[in-house]
């Protein structure tokens, strides 16, 4: 490989690590509140209240329902607004950071409703309020499950990823496209795959060592 | 509802007439429905300063329903409950906060924060009433210590044991110094050694602190070994209330009877199939003593022979408390009746089971 292609593979790299990274965070950081707010809302939750609770859920089932590749298309006026451009990777980020959150809200209230409700009841007992419900028992007990679940919301964006290529984000997928599939530069190609490879399972083993970590429950 | 208020050495008006100021909770005519169940149908009770109040009940009459009453995690309909003295019923969310703080908890399954060391669930009563880091930890050290479990403060609770988790659940009840400590089932999950243990922790708290304890549960056993007085619950009512050995001296209804079952002497079975409600051959007679007379010379004094079938003396309270079952024979005519009269004279109190011949 030249070293220009190797330019070129660094820089796809580091395109897709900030693209992926900071997607990813934008989207905990949505996505969080999100499914705590679909669990505390729900019926039996610490705050019932099932006229937002549906509200909620049909908006991230309307999100989550549009192909990536076309939500990608159609944020452009709202990537316009924010970002100031439609064309790069820091204009990416807001369609897959859009695309992500609803995915990690269900994600993370999956784990969210599996904590066990006598918990709940225990910190009520105490004369606990619901925030203390939620620093003290929702998150702490369901973190194992919310780490997870960001790890597999990592990998996804590293997919999603490769199509923000079409609005010019570059990135690995990108790459792959233009020079190891339009240019026939097998090499590349196979670069990109082991370079997606190592970083998918470089993600997910942090991830599990992470969460082996935290997790106290047996 | 049967009032056990003739008790020797302590006068009725004394319990009938329980001065506010002593009710650490009182509950008054408190109803609670799910759909068209009733869960609570008017319960009246008060909890005393210092004393130890079993509930019981079999499952579905109501015990959960009522303690979590207590603390406002159940809503009632009607009625009023009183907690020192204020009511609660009718209060917000926010406004029922101090009020659980007066009022620890423990459970059947003990509830502990998987992610929080030993310390720091017990410690947690006291950061959610926003009281400093080093008092919180210093607090908790402090319960640790009278739980016995200094060494696992750093622990996570996965790695305790049934006893040990009761144990820092208890710890974790008292982190407030509360008023009143709700027991639910809180020894249901644990085997007998383990539950001996606890209840002996329980008792130990309630003589050293002072500490006003209520507990439901539908084991008589957990009553027996540490309750004052016990109430006992069916169908939402309180069908029976009274000090722990005179209810189980003297139970007045049948559901009471049948808790008492497990733990008390019964007719053994084949004498029970054989018996026939037609008088001849011998009568059976089930006998209750209590007190003096339970320990004194009684059966030797007895005016005719007879065959003690089945029984034994239990000490509840400190008090003796005797269920016995004697065969008398049935002729000549009236021999039953002067038995009878001279144990009631003796104040035993005797029912005629029913008769057996030949060799029952």
């Amino acid at each position: 490989m030249s070293p220009v292609m190797l330019d070129l593979l660094v820089q796809s790299i580091w395109e897709t690590l900030v693209m992926t990274g900071a997607s990813g965070l934008i989207s905990l950081a949505a996505g969080l509140p999100l499914g705590l707010a679909l669990v505390a809302t729900d019926r039996g939750g610490i705050a019932p209240n099932p006229w937002v609770n549906s509200v909620l859920g049909a908006v991230i089932n309307a999100f989550r329902s549009v192909p990536f590749i076309i939500l990608l298309v159609a944020l452009i006026p709202v990537t316009r607004l924010i970002v100031g451009t439609s064309i790069g990777t820091w204009a990416a980020i807001v369609p897959l950071s859009i695309g992500a959150t609803p995915y990690y809200a269900r994600i993370a209230e999956v784990s969210l409703r599996e904590v066990d409700r006598g918990l709940i009841e225990a910190v009520r007992a105490m004369g606990g309020n619901r925030w203390a419900i939620i620093r003290e028992v929702l998150v702490p007990e369901a973190l194992p499950g919310i780490v997870a679940g960001f790890t597999v919301t990592l990998v996804t964006l590293i997919g999603a990823s490769a199509m923000a290529g079409a609005i010019g984000a570059g990135g690995l997928g990108d790459l792959a496209i233009r020079y190891g599939y339009q240019r026939f530069e097998t090499s590349i190609m196979i670069a990109v795959v082991i370079v997606l490879i190592v970083l998918v399972c470089g993600i997910q083993w942090v991830g599990d060592r992470l969460v082996k970590r935290l997790d106290h429950r047996i | 509802m049967n009032s056990h208020v003739s008790v020797p050495g302590q006068t009725g008006a004394i319990i009938a007439d329980t001065p506010l100021a002593d009710a650490v909770v009182r509950l008054e005519n408190v109803k609670r429905h799910f759909g068209d169940t009733p869960a609570l149908d008017g319960v009246s009770l008060t909890v005393r300063k210092g004393e130890i109040l079993g509930i019981i009940g079999r499952s579905g009459a109501g015990k959960s329903t009522l303690i979590r009453c207590l603390n406002g995690l159940e809503r009632p309909e009607s009625g009023a409950i009183f907690v020192e003295g204020r009511q609660i019923i009718g209060l917000s969310e926010r406004e029922l906060q101090p009020f659980r703080r007066r009022i620890g908890m423990i459970f059947q399954h003990f509830n502990l924060l998987s992610a929080k060391t030993v310390e720091e669930n017990v410690a947690l009563p006291l950061k959610i009433e926003g009281r400093p880091r080093a008092e919180r930890l210093n607090r908790a050290r402090e319960l640790l210590d009278l739980v016995g479990l200094s060494d696992k403060a750093k622990a996570y609770p996965s790695s305790l044991s049934g006893g040990q988790k009761q144990r820092v659940g208890i710890a974790r009840a008292l982190a407030a110094r509360p008023a009143l400590l709700l027991s639910d089932e809180a020894t249901s999950a644990l085997d007998p050694e383990t539950t001996r243990s606890i209840l002996a922790l329980l008792k130990d708290i309630n003589r050293k602190l002072g500490l006003t304890i209520l507990l439901i549960t539908h084991e008589m056993e957990v009553v027996r070994s540490i309750g004052d007085r016990v109430a006992v619950i069916d169908a939402g009512k309180i069908v029976e209330e009274g000090p722990v050995w005179s209810v189980f001296a003297d139970p007045q209804t049948d559901i009471t009877k049948s808790l008492l079952a497990g733990i008390r002497p019964q007719l053994p079975a084949h004498i029970a199939d054989a018996l026939s409600p037609e008088p001849g051959g011998e009568a059976v007679l089930g006998v209750d003593l209590a007190g003096a007379a339970a320990q004194g010379t009684l059966l030797a004094e007895l005016p005719r022979p007879f065959r003690l079938l089945h029984g034994g003396v239990d000490h509840v309270q400190d008090q003796a408390v005797a269920r016995l079952y004697l065969a008398v024979p049935a002729v000549p005519a009236g021999a039953v009746q002067t038995f009878i009269q001279f144990l009631e004279a003796r104040s035993a109190r005797v029912e005629v089971l029913g008769y057996v011949t030949g060799h029952a």
